[in-house]
């Protein structure tokens, strides 16, 4: 406790509230009740209306929930194989080479997602990988932004490991696929658990790659929401932000209740 | 008689049925690892990213620095370097990023000293719940924000019921600044979880003496707890530079004319325009921007140890 006075503690509390409430909650709020509104001319709407729901559930807009869970599921599991695969087999190389992959494999992350899309779209605009206009190319996209996540975090999970179990195992005669299959990946299931939902988190979130690559019947959630905010239809586009934010949450949370299950915490 | 066991040229003792213990199972078996030929299985993972990563952003350089028959195009990259909506978009990305790092790190470092050391029933839950915000999609807050102080959102309509004025009196929204306020929500987050864990380790023994003697909060902060959060504030600082030089959502969103930051330029350039070459010459100059970033972010987190 580094206030001991009653009042000063209640100011800081207050000083707490004001800047959460204005940056974190009503941001959150306002969402809510926007995507609920009927109209909205002064302070507060003047009624409230589930219509905006049932217009998105509806229309195409429906369509682009689809295309967004199955490009985030489709892209984190590509990339939790390729993550998990380059974080494992990283351990059998060499000093060097190993800070210079792991670097490598990070790198992703730090160039902005226009120009991650931007170069797709230069480099598979022709034979003998054409690939622009099609659905695969969103989910490259995608796959190279969170890809360097799921290595991350997988990384990270093995480099907190301890090695004496497999080599225990190992010392007990297991094979190296055995081995794998039996010790290393349960042990690593936690981190493999909260790569996927992260990954899935990011994609389902994902803008500036997919605005450069997405084919005209591939919309994700994203590109729909700005395309219905930018024609003005605001509260569908918040009802729709509403059903990503759902989706995002409730597939953390349950991911989540996975991994806790798993670690027995 | 056949010997019991290699060690039989001695009578049989206990000692040649011991097991192998662990310490020296691992001693032994270490070399055998290593001799496993393993070190081709880094090639698949690392061919997808090179295929699907490397190669096109070598594409992007190299249709910067060149044109279709191959000749190096300096007069082009010149023009480009040189160029108004160039040079605006530049100095727009590096205004921004840099004042909302400033902010998330002032926001942050509030935020944070309340949750650790004056802490509230439930501020626990909280700082989780500022945590989840890292996992939502950027331009929810634009979005919520012209809910919230667009011309005719809620602050305004308040202002111009209360003072009957004839016109909104709040007008940063579609500006540089509402860009930077959007920015400061979204990115806080990353100073505070490093700060947090930073704070866990401050001894509260040292606090509660310091207290004891008669050194005021403000004090306190200045020279016991700040220097254990240098570390973390430059790191997680580092890492906000890198991440708003990159932000496109946000920008986009607000719509702004005045306000187009280089990923925005690009998109422009490339998707609206079709003039690719201009468009990579705009990447090479960001991709260049975040990289450096991203080096001070790795030699700040790695030296520091956050």
């Amino acid at each position: 406790m580094l206030v001991w006075s009653r009042p000063g503690r209640i100011a800081l509390w207050v000083l707490f509230a004001l800047i959460f409430g204005v940056l974190f909650l009503a941001p959150l709020a306002v969402i809510l009740l926007s995507s609920l509104a009927d109209q909205w001319n002064g302070v507060l709407p003047n009624g409230l209306t589930t219509e905006h729901y049932t217009d998105v559930v509806r229309g195409a807009a429906w369509n682009s929930v689809k295309s967004s869970l199955i490009t985030g599921f489709l892209a984190s599991a590509l990339a939790l194989v390729s993550g998990t695969w380059a974080a494992l087999s990283l351990r059998l190389q060499g000093p060097a080479l190993k800070r210079l992959l792991g670097l490598l494999f990070f790198i992703p992350s730090a160039v902005p997602s226009v120009s991650v899309g931007l170069g797709l779209l230069v480099a598979f605009s022709h034979p003998p990988l054409l690939l622009n206009g099609t659905i695969a190319i969103v989910m490259i996209a995608h796959f190279v932004l969170i890809s360097a996540f799921t290595f991350g975090n997988v990384s990270a999970g093995l480099a907190r490991q301890s090695p004496d179990f497999e080599q225990v195992a190992s010392s007990l005669g297991a094979r190296p696929t055995y081995r794998l299959w039996h010790v290393t990946l349960p042990l690593l299931a936690p981190y493999l658990v909260a790569a996927f939902g992260l990954s899935f988190a990011l994609s389902m979130g994902e803008l500036g790659a997919t605005v450069m690559v997405y084919p005209p019947g591939w919309v994700t959630l994203p590109v729909s929401i700005f395309s219905l905010t930018d024609r003005g239809d605001i509260f569908a586009g918040a009802a729709l932000t509403m059903m990503l934010v759902a989706a995002t949450l409730v597939l953390l949370l349950g991911l989540e209740r996975i991994t806790k299950r798993a670690t027995g915490a | 008689m056949a010997p019991r066991c290699r060690c039989s040229s001695r009578p049989p003792t206990r000692r040649c049925f011991r097991k192998t213990p662990v310490s020296e199972a691992v001693a032994l078996r270490a070399p055998a690892i290593r001799r496993e030929p393993g070190k081709f299985w880094i090639v698949p993972p690392a061919a997808l990213l090179a295929l699907l990563f490397f190669y096109p952003l070598a594409l992007i350089a190299r249709q910067a620095f060149l044109d279709d028959s191959g000749v190096a195009n300096a007069a082009e990259i010149i023009r480009v370097l040189h160029s108004r909506f160039f040079l605006n978009a530049l100095i727009n990305t590096v205004t921004i990023s840099v004042s909302a790092t400033a902010g998330c790190l002032i926001v942050g470092l509030v935020l944070a000293l309340i949750l650790a050391f004056v802490p509230f029933p439930g501020s626990g839950f909280i700082a989780r719940l500022i945590d989840t915000f890292i996992a939502l999609p950027t331009f929810l807050v634009t979005l919520a924000f012209t809910f919230l102080y667009g011309s005719a959102g809620m602050l305004n309509a308040s202002l111009m019921e209360t003072f009957s004025l004839p016109l909104p009196p709040v007008d940063f929204l579609y500006s540089t600044w509402g860009v930077v306020l959007a920015e400061v929500t979204v990115y806080t987050p990353f100073i505070l979880r490093p700060l947090l864990a930073a704070f866990s380790l401050v001894d509260r023994g040292q606090i509660e003496a310091a207290s004891v003697l008669g050194a005021r909060p403000f004090r306190i902060v200045r020279q016991v707890i700040l220097p254990a959060a240098i570390p973390a504030l430059i790191a997680g600082g580092s890492l906000c530079l890198l991440l708003t030089v990159n932000e496109f959502g946000i920008v986009l969103f607000i719509g702004a004319k005045g306000v187009i930051t280089l990923p925005l330029l690009i998109y422009g350039k490339a998707i609206q325009e079709s003039a690719y070459q201009v468009a990579c010459i705009i990447a090479v100059v960001n991709i260049a921007l975040s990289l450096g970033l991203f080096g001070l972010y790795r030699f700040a987190a790695g030296r520091l140890g956050v």
